[in-house]
Formats: structure tokens, C-alpha cells, sequence
């Protein structure tokens, strides 16, 4: 009982680690005044940066077996982290470039950002690994040393991208309310117009949370990879829309969105675990459980948040 | 010429035009890096589709759920709504034909078809009135909740095909015969073109393709003529100047979700009916969110639509012709960077209509 327990909070940790990446970001993005529904893509495009990394990195240093010395691996999931992140930022920057530069609904750029993220990845993927469905498998990320001994909690706090994680949530919410930036940020989300005649250039302080964003999410995506050892196609599965249900739901507070991410993940835990057992509800529909979950907390509480004013609203 | 010409030629004649060429050009950069002549990928992918009678019918087959799935997303973008969930509602909706079929295996033609043509709808409706009655009620935004109706009808649908799958496949039974959709070449041959009908009979194109012009233009009735059409209008273009006016949001969103619905539910009878005559797990294939960028590039009209869902479905088959020479993904950039460049230039090209011409 005690270790169906553990290995539940070890499950949610590590599954709300990409949700709680893309969710911080997610809340960057959206307090500046710009809708991100691309999380989805720009976990994908993460996911994709990191095997494109990894591989090159290994290719370069001509790894080709499954075993390497620490400081090889280390460099090799360095260079994965910075192709998710180099992805990252090119994706948001698109983002950003059509969304504010040439004034598009920020919704609609979002979804085309994630159509576009799900076929370049694929289109990409045959070029450079030669199949349209999954990488080549590249090294994942090193255990944190010390805690890849412990018995199943190990599985998550041995992974340094779920400290990251937290990071985000607490770096994310003393950024937004305890500094210059996130105090600009915030301003040009509710009133640009006030923000702009108080000297803030609005639409590249918009274009730096966008980025942000981009940023935070692609690292959502490199778990994601790094924990499969490998990329496949569409990988990220509906989790940045997750992502964006927590958003709303944690009223776009970074502490708050980590939590919700938290509860989606425990849902998600929940379903892997009750999978198997005589649980009198469908398999196939457990599956869903946090799509259920959150449409349910939607309903119910989405009366009480308010987005930032100036959310999905173009400046002149 | 006068300003509303102007206006169309410049929105929805010139900015569509130029977003495809944008497009167009900016897949062929991506073409030249995957070491291939653009000009040639291009030449085939084109060349193939549209150079027989074969090829045109399969590019109307790929076209005609587009052109559904692309109609009910526009519907909703009028009443002010992005349904971003006409994938799951052609999943319900293919699954329901299917299930209407096979449940009366000795029901006549003349019962059997409609019934699956109305069963189609009705699962489609029924799966988007989640999100237009989560939305009039509760205010949850129709983007998240279509997004997650996508999840949860695809669970749906793999558990009720848990039940009715034929054993090791992901399809069912095949539908009895009075539920199929007629194939194209037999109308082509029926009404005496039996030299066209010899060159679509390979092809998978049927009649939803009718179903698909019929409800263009019943859409296109429906938002110019009617009341409750116009009203759906209004509130799309203003809600707080429709409330003003005595139009009920609430209900234009649920009209919209329930039309929406039902059309994107139709979507998935050209392959369940008309094409496979069963259904097939992951059958729609992407062709919901297809429809994003059909609407989009349609301008929201039926019209518009049509022309687009063909352009759609001429990539759509050309993408797999040209699959030897670059991945067939390239049609999926195509898409995306279609929807990116129209929305991106069409400012600009709305703000060249309001300028007086010299």
C-alpha cells in the first residue's frame, strides 16, 4: 500500500514536470497579453530539439553505443538541452513575430504554430533520423547524484529536469511579482496603453514573455524526450493543452498553475495505476481521466478567473 | 470600382492567393534542404493530382471532408466561435453512421442511408453541444473545451471499439450495402458519362461530395437569408451589439456549436459510407484541424470553402505521390504556413482595402 503510495507521488511528480514547464510559460506569455495555445507545439518542438541535440552531440563525439562516461553525458544531454531551447525560441519567436508584428489573432497563430510544430518535426524527423514515426534512441538526462539510489521516489527527484521544474514554478512567480520585468510584463497584459505612456516599449517586452515562454515550454519537451530516450512523432499528446487548462485554472499564477499541473498529473498517475485492476470504469476511458478532470474544473470554477485585460488584444 | 469590390478583391481574392504562393515558396525552401528540385516535387505533386480523371478523383474524395469539417469551423468563426474541435465530432460522427448501419442489417436503402447520414450528424452535434453549452452557461472557452472533446471522444470511440472492432483489426464489420454512400463513377456512368465514370472508378470519391455542395449552399442560405442566420452574424461580429440589439449570444453559440457540429459529423460519412463502408479507428486522420486552415483560407464562406477544401485535397493526395521524393509531411507545413501567412498579411491587406484609391 505504502509503496502503490510512493510510486503514485514519484508518478505525478514526473508527469506534471512537462505540464508545469509549458504552464509556467504558458503564464509568462498570457500575463503579457498574448494567448499561447502553441504550449502543444513547443513542447513537440522541444522534444524534438533535444534528440536532434543529443544525436549530433553523440555523432560528434563519436558515441554510438548506449554507455558513456559522466562528462560525456553530461555534454551530450547540454547539447540536447540547447536544441530544445534553440527550438524553442524559434517557434515563439514565430509566434511573436506574427502575432505582434503583423497583428494575427493570437488564438488561431497558436493553432497554426502547433500544425506547423507537428509537421516540420515529422518532416525533419525522416531527414534526419530516416523514419517519419521516431528517433534513433539518444541518452536521456543524468540522476541527480545521490538520489538515483533511492527506492521508487528516486524515479522522480533523481531527475534533475523535476527540480527544474519546481524552479520554474517559484522563479516564474518572484519574476512576474518581484521584479522590474515581470512588473512590465504585467502592465502591458492589463493596460498597454498606460504601460506605453509610462515608457515601456510594448511589443518587445510582449515579444521577451512570448520567448520566455517558448522557452520554459521547450524544456517540457526535452523531459519528455529525454525520459522516452527518444522523440516520436506527436509526442506531446494534448499535454501543453493540459498545460493551458492549468493556466486558466490557477488563475494565471505560476504557484498556482504548478499545483493545478500537480492535481492533472496525480489524475494522470491515478489512471496508469487503476489500469488493470477490476476499477468499474473502462480502461479506455480512464485514459482520459485529466481531460475529464479539467473540463470539470473548468465548468465549475472558470467564473472566478479573470484573464489580464489586455489578453489576446492587439496594441497599436 | 467600388469599395466593396475593392475590398474582396484585396481579402479574399489577392491575400489568400498570395498566402498560398508565400506558402508555396517557403515549402520549397524546406524541399532544397531536404536535397530535392522544388520545382520538380512540386511539378509532380501538382502534375499527378490534377492530370487525370484518377487523380481528380481522388483529390474531390480528400477534398469532400474538408470541405465539411472546413464549413463547420467557418460556421462557428461567424458567430464569433473557433471550433478547434471538428475532429473529434468527425470521429463521433463517423462512428454513429457506422453503428446506424450496423444495427439494422436488413433495413432498405431508403431508410438505411439517411438514417446514417442523420445518425452522423447527430453524434457530430451532440459531441460540439458540449462546448457551445459549456460555453453559453459557464463561460468556459470554446477552445479548450473542443480541444479536450478531441481527448475524450477519441477514448470514447476506442472504448465503444473495444466492443465492435473485428478481432485484431482497429475497423468494424463492413456496413450492409443499403447504408453505402454511391460511388461517383456509378453517378458519372448513371447520367450517361461513362467515359469520365472509367477514369474515377479507381478512385474513392462518392456522393458526400454532394452532401458536401448541398451544404455549402445550404449554409450560405442559412447565414444570408434567414433571421436566425443573421443574428448568428451579428453576434459574431459583436456580441455586445447584438445583446443591444435583442440577439441572444447564448443561443447564437449553441445554434452555431450545434451546426457545427453536425456538419463536421457529415464529414466523416465520405470515408464510413461512401469510401470503406466501415469505420476505422484514427479514420479522420488530421482532416478536423485541416479544416481550420480551409476555413480560414475560404474566408469563412462557403463558397471560399469549397475552392479551398480542393486546394486542401489536391495537397492532401499530392503529398502522398510525392512521399518516395520528400516526406508527405511537407503538406502539413503547407497548411500551417498558409494559415500563418493569410492571417499575417491579411491585416495588411484589410487596411490597403480602407485606403482611398488615388
Amino acid at each position: 500500500m505504502i509503496g502503490a503510495l510512493l510510486l503514485l507521488v514519484a508518478q505525478t511528480l514526473r508527469i506534471s514536470t512537462p505540464l508545469a514547464l509549458a504552464g509556467c510559460g504558458g503564464a509568462l506569455s498570457e500575463r503579457s497579453g498574448v494567448v499561447n495555445i502553441a504550449l502543444e507545439g513547443l513542447l513537440l518542438a522541444g522534444a524534438f530539439g533535444y534528440v536532434v541535440g543529443a544525436h549530433a552531440a553523440a555523432q560528434a563525439m563519436g558515441i554510438g553505443g548506449q554507455e558513456a562516461s559522466l562528462g560525456v553525458h553530461l555534454a551530450i544531454a547540454g547539447a540536447g538541452i540547447a536544441g530544445a531551447l534553440v527550438a524553442g525560441a524559434l517557434l515563439s519567436g514565430l509566434h511573436a513575430l506574427v502575432t505582434l508584428r503583423f497583428r494575427a489573432d493570437h488564438v488561431v497563430t497558436g493553432v497554426a504554430i502547433n500544425l506547423l510544430a507537428a509537421g516540420l518535426t515529422k518532416f525533419l524527423l525522416k531527414l534526419v533520423f530516416g523514419s517519419s514515426s521516431n528517433s534513433g534512441w539518444v541518452f536521456g538526462l543524468p540522476r541527480v547524484p545521490g538520489l538515483r539510489g533511492m527506492p521508487t521516489i528516486g524515479s522522480a527527484f533523481g531527475d534533475p529536469l523535476v527540480w527544474v521544474a519546481i524552479a520554474a514554478a517559484v522563479l516564474t512567480h518572484v519574476a512576474l511579482f518581484r521584479s522590474v520585468w515581470g512588473l512590465r510584463v504585467r502592465a502591458v497584459g492589463e493596460h498597454p496603453a498606460a504601460a506605453e505612456a509610462a515608457g515601456i516599449a510594448v511589443r518587445p517586452l510582449r515579444a521577451s514573455a512570448v520567448i520566455a515562454s517558448g522557452l520554459l515550454a521547450a524544456l517540457g519537451g526535452a523531459w519528455l524526450a529525454a525520459d522516452q530516450h527518444q522523440f516520436t512523432e506527436g509526442m506531446s499528446a494534448g499535454r501543453g493543452y493540459l498545460a493551458l487548462a492549468a493556466v486558466i485554472f490557477g488563475k494565471w499564477r505560476p504557484v498556482a498553475i504548478g499545483v493545478a499541473c500537480l492535481l492533472f498529473a496525480f489524475a494522470d498517475g491515478l489512471q496508469i495505476q487503476l489500469q488493470g485492476t477490476d476499477f468499474p470504469v473502462p480502461q479506455g476511458l480512464l485514459q482520459v481521466l485529466p481531460h475529464v478532470l479539467a473540463l470539470a474544473l473548468l465548468a465549475g470554477f472558470v467564473g472566478k478567473a479573470t484573464p489580464p485585460a489586455a489578453l489576446g488584444k492587439h496594441h497599436p | 470600382m467600388s469599395a466593396r469590390t475593392r475590398a474582396f478583391l484585396l481579402e479574399s481574392i489577392a491575400a489568400p492567393l498570395a498566402s498560398v504562393a508565400f506558402a508555396l515558396v517557403a515549402g520549397g525552401v524546406l524541399i532544397l534542404i531536404a536535397g530535392k528540385n522544388p520545382l520538380s516535387v512540386y511539378a509532380l505533386l501538382f502534375g499527378e493530382t490534377l492530370g487525370s480523371a484518377y487523380g481528380i478523383g481522388q483529390m474531390l474524395a480528400k477534398a469532400t471532408p474538408l470541405a465539411l469539417t472546413g464549413l463547420s469551423v467557418a460556421v462557428c468563426f461567424r458567430a464569433g466561435l473557433f471550433n478547434v474541435g471538428a475532429e473529434g465530432q468527425m470521429t463521433i460522427g463517423g462512428l454513429c453512421a457506422a453503428m446506424a448501419g450496423l444495427a439494422f442489417p436488413h433495413a432498405p436503402a431508403w431508410v438505411l442511408l439517411p438514417l446514417g447520414l442523420a445518425a452522423a450528424a447527430a453524434g457530430g452535434a451532440a459531441t460540439a453541444s458540449l462546448a457551445g453549452w459549456l460555453k453559453s452557461t459557464r463561460g468556459v472557452h470554446e477552445v479548450i473545451t473542443t480541444l479536450m472533446t478531441n481527448f475524450i471522444a477519441a477514448a470514447i470511440a476506442g472504448e465503444l471499439m473495444g466492443r465492435l472492432a473485428v478481432a485484431a483489426t482497429v475497423r468494424t464489420e463492413t456496413l450492409p450495402e443499403a447504408a453505402w454512400l454511391p460511388r461517383l463513377a456509378d453517378l458519372l456512368a448513371g447520367v450517361g458519362l461513362s467515359g469520365l465514370a472509367a477514369g474515377v472508378r479507381a478512385s474513392p470519391a462518392n456522393a458526400a461530395l454532394f452532401l458536401a455542395i448541398a451544404s455549402a449552399v445550404g449554409i450560405a442560405f442559412f447565414l444570408q437569408r434567414t433571421r436566425a442566420g443573421f443574428e448568428l452574424r451579428v453576434a459574431g461580429a459583436s456580441p455586445a451589439a447584438a445583446a443591444t440589439a435583442g440577439v441572444e449570444v447564448a443561443r447564437t453559440t449553441r445554434l452555431a456549436f450545434l451546426i457545427g457540429g453536425a456538419l463536421a459529423g457529415l464529414a466523416g460519412t465520405s470515408y464510413v459510407l461512401g469510401h470503406k463502408h466501415h469505420y476505422e479507428t484514427g479514420f479522420a486522420a488530421g482532416a478536423g484541424f485541416v479544416g481550420i486552415a480551409v476555413a480560414l483560407l475560404g474566408r469563412n464562406h462557403p463558397g471560399g470553402v469549397l475552392l479551398a477544401a480542393l486546394l486542401f485535397g489536391t495537397l492532401a493526395h499530392g503529398g502522398l505521390v510525392v512521399n518516395a521524393e520528400v516526406s508527405s509531411e511537407i503538406v502539413t507545413v503547407l497548411q500551417a504556413l498558409v494559415i500563418l501567412f493569410l492571417i499575417g498579411s491579411l491585416p495588411a491587406f484589410q487596411a490597403l482595402a480602407r485606403r482611398r484609391p488615388a
